[in-house]
């Protein structure tokens, strides 16, 4: 007999696995703004507060770069912090001690320490909040060697991939999407890891690879399943992990389909999708490419307050067809 | 608003406030005017933001209308302000036209910033205003190169600027008050104390019990006032004003109030409790001022009246004129990100 099935909002998987982690290992603790009786701006911590205290549960003043430097402090000392952002846009006040100091330290000092910390970043577009509040940063920080960048697209994921960023011993960051928040999805009770570094296939197909990542998987896979309405078989990579990158999975995939189109919500020039065209331009790959790389991201703008705007800023679903329909068709 | 009549303080009527002869009964009736108009400007906002017109979030300075008034009617229009989330008050305050700001709330290109911004970046430009602004304490150092661009003009203008408590706790705030007291700056740093950064007190957050006494760390006066009267704080930003206008400095004013609603549209109000809220309801700016123009007969009642039923109207007529605004082209959503005519 089949166990039923459990779901949970993606928020609320994040919440488990906080609870789960703090719950095992009495170094780890959350610190953030609002994160206490508020509950998170997004409620993700929620009543964490009542059940571990405020020792474990901190809410900070808004100061963005004392925390992040008092999170490096403790991870270097034993603590197993978690920061959470408020808004994935205010770590760029935070820059200086997750770019300088956490991500190099280990480096800088010989391998001789480690810094064990997680920081949680709600980004992303679509919910009115205008250019300082909606960005997608992961390309910002997966470009620096000593950091580690997830994106879960599912609660499955959420769950998993934060588990395995807190038991990393080295500087994780961990890119929610707000719009993602309240989507359910299957989450086993018990606790489980979801590798860093290993990207999936959440649909298979022959004619073209798309690798997305975040919410953008979701609007490939319905793309997907329009376009196989079509006999277009697409398959559809979830990244999940923007550094380390794997790459095995991406280049196995096109060598199979011979198109690649990536689409990732971040803006478009310089961002995540120039690292996977350049990755498969350079491997064996290359040779089987049937039809030019397409790259769908964001647009080189701030993000938009008006709404019609604010879509047109980022790739949907039936522009993520009618691209990648002209990709396979030869019409690019 | 415009000049003020005297600075001399000693000419008022004894029982009465130097307030009341600094500024004309014409400018008196004025600011009257300003903190209703922001009232029933965040009341309209708010209806038509639960009513599913308006997308995104906002923040309303419901209650603290006498601070954003009296901060900004002594300003001349060449003076700068910059602003917060929390900025509409500011913006009215400063002289910016409650349709154009409504157009802006509905994404319209009519709107102050061609729908592009939204309630947390809403500035009229032309008022003097340089931006609200949607990162806690970043205003702050904006504020402050203004008024270096001012002494480096030999211009005898100031810049004004608004920040929450919680903003004094962004290291910006620190470092932008320090280069402002050693390069003797003509800026005013007003701070709304409104007991909360989000959910979290003062009492949680500052090391101290004031952000007034985070300004002798920086060789600079720092007045408390009582934020819901704006006489106080009209009173002590003159006094800020002339000080930075001689060349003296800046000044911090630091503003206790109170908003009545809750931080942002999402706001369940955990952290306080509903007796606070309703103490501080009680110490309302906008009754507390008519009365005053009343009592002092600067106004009659008719004309508050007036004052209040023009207000509904401007609002009323302003929310229309947004609706009927023109919606941006979807064509022109990388417009503006650098100058035209220069290659980028
Ligand atoms: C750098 C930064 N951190 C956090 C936030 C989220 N946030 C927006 S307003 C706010 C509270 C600000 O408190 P305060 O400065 O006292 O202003 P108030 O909202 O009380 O007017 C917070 C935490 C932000 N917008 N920017
Ligand atoms: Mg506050």
């Amino acid at each position: 007999m089949n166990a039923p099935i459990r779901e949970l909002t993606y928020a609320q998987a994040i919440q488990e696995a906080l609870a789960t982690a703090m719950e095992a290992d009495e170094r780890v603790f959350i610190m953030g703004e609002d994160i206490g009786v508020y509950g998170g701006a997004f409620q993700v911590t929620g009543d964490l507060v009542h059940r571990f205290g405020e020792d474990r549960v901190m809410d900070t003043p808004i100061s963005e770069l004392g925390a992040a430097g008092i999170a490096v402090g403790a991870a270097l000392a034993g603590s197993r912090p978690i920061l959470e952002f408020q808004f994935s846009d205010f770590a760029t006040l935070a820059m200086e001690q997750i770019v300088n100091q956490a991500a190099k330290m280990r480096f800088m000092l010989g391998g001789k320490v480690s810094v064990p910390l997680v920081m949680r970043l709600p980004s992303g577009s679509g919910t009115g909040a205008a250019a300082q509040h909606s960005q997608s940063l992961e390309a910002w920080l997966a470009h620096v060697p000593g950091l580690k960048v997830v994106q879960p697209s599912t609660p499955h994921d959420a769950k998993g991939l934060l588990l395995a960023a807190i038991d990393d011993p080295d500087p994780v960051m961990v890119f929610e999407h707000k719009l993602l928040y309240k989507m359910k999805g299957e989450v086993p009770e018990k606790a489980y890891r979801i590798p860093i570094g290993k990207a999936v296939v959440r649909r298979e197909g022959r004619h073209v690879t798309i690798v997305a990542t975040s919410i953008m998987v979701h609007r490939a896979l319905e793309a997907a399943e329009v376009l196989a309405g079509e006999g277009i078989e697409a398959e559809v990579i979830d990244l999940r992990t923007l550094r380390p990158l794997d790459t095995a999975t991406i280049i196995e995939s096109v060598k199979k389909t011979t198109r690649l189109a990536c689409v990732y919500e971040g803006v478009k020039t310089l961002g995540i999708g120039a690292e996977i065209s350049a990755l498969i331009a350079e491997s064996e790959a290359f040779d089987y490419l049937d039809a030019p790389i397409l790259r769908l991201g964001g647009v080189d703008s701030p993000i938009p307050y008006n709404p019609t705007l604010e879509k047109a800023a980022v790739p949907q679903t039936p522009g993520i067809i009618e691209q990648v329909r002209n990709l396979v068709k030869g019409r690019i | 608003m415009a000049e003020p009549v005297a600075m001399m303080k000693g000419d008022a009527a004894s029982n009465q406030r130097p307030f009341y002869a600094q500024f004309t009964p014409e400018q008196l009736k004025e600011a009257l005017r300003r903190m209703c108009l922001i009232r029933r400007f965040e009341e309209g906002a708010e209806e038509a933001y639960m009513r599913g017109l308006i997308h995104g979030t906002m923040h309303l300075s419901i209650g603290q209308e006498a601070s954003a008034v009296g901060s900004t009617m002594a300003l001349r229009k060449t003076d700068y302000i910059t602003s917060t989330h929390r900025g509409h008050g500011h913006c009215i305050g400063k002289g910016a036209d409650p349709k154009l700001m409504f157009a802006e709330f509905f994404g319209k290109e009519e709107g102050y910033c061609r729908g592009r911004g939204g309630s947390m970046h809403i500035a009229d430009v032309e008022s003097g205003n340089l931006g609200a602004n949607g990162i806690v304490a970043g205003g702050i150092p904006i504020a402050v190169g203004a008024a270096l661009a001012i002494k480096k003009q030999k211009r005898d203008d100031v810049a004004l600027c608004f920040f929450g408590d919680g903003a004094t706790n962004e290291g910006a705030f620190h470092e932008a008050l320090n280069m402002a007291s050693i390069w003797k700056l003509p800026v005013i740093f007003v701070c709304e104390n409104n007991k909360y950064g989000m959910s979290v007190s003062t009492e949680r957050s500052m090391a101290v019990a004031n952000v007034a006494d985070r300004a002798s760390a920086y060789n600079m006066p720092g007045v408390i006032v009582d934020g819901n009267r704006i006489e106080e704080v009209a009173e002590a930003v003159l006094t800020a004003i002339a000080r930075a206008r001689e060349g003296q400095g800046p000044t911090l004013v630091e503003c206790k109030t109170y908003r009545t609603r809750g931080h942002s549209r999402s706001d369940r109000n955990r952290y306080r409790t509903k007796e606070e809220i309703e103490e501080w309801k009680l110490r309302d700016p906008i009754g507390h001022f008519e009365t005053e123009l009343v009592a002092n007969g600067i106004a009659t009642a008719d004309e508050v009246a007036a004052i209040f039923a023009a207000s509904d109207a401007e609002i009323a007529a302003g929310l229309i004129f947004a609706q009927n605004g023109t919606d941006p082209s979807p064509n022109e959503v990388t417009r503006d990100v650098y100058t035209p005519g220069i290659p980028a």
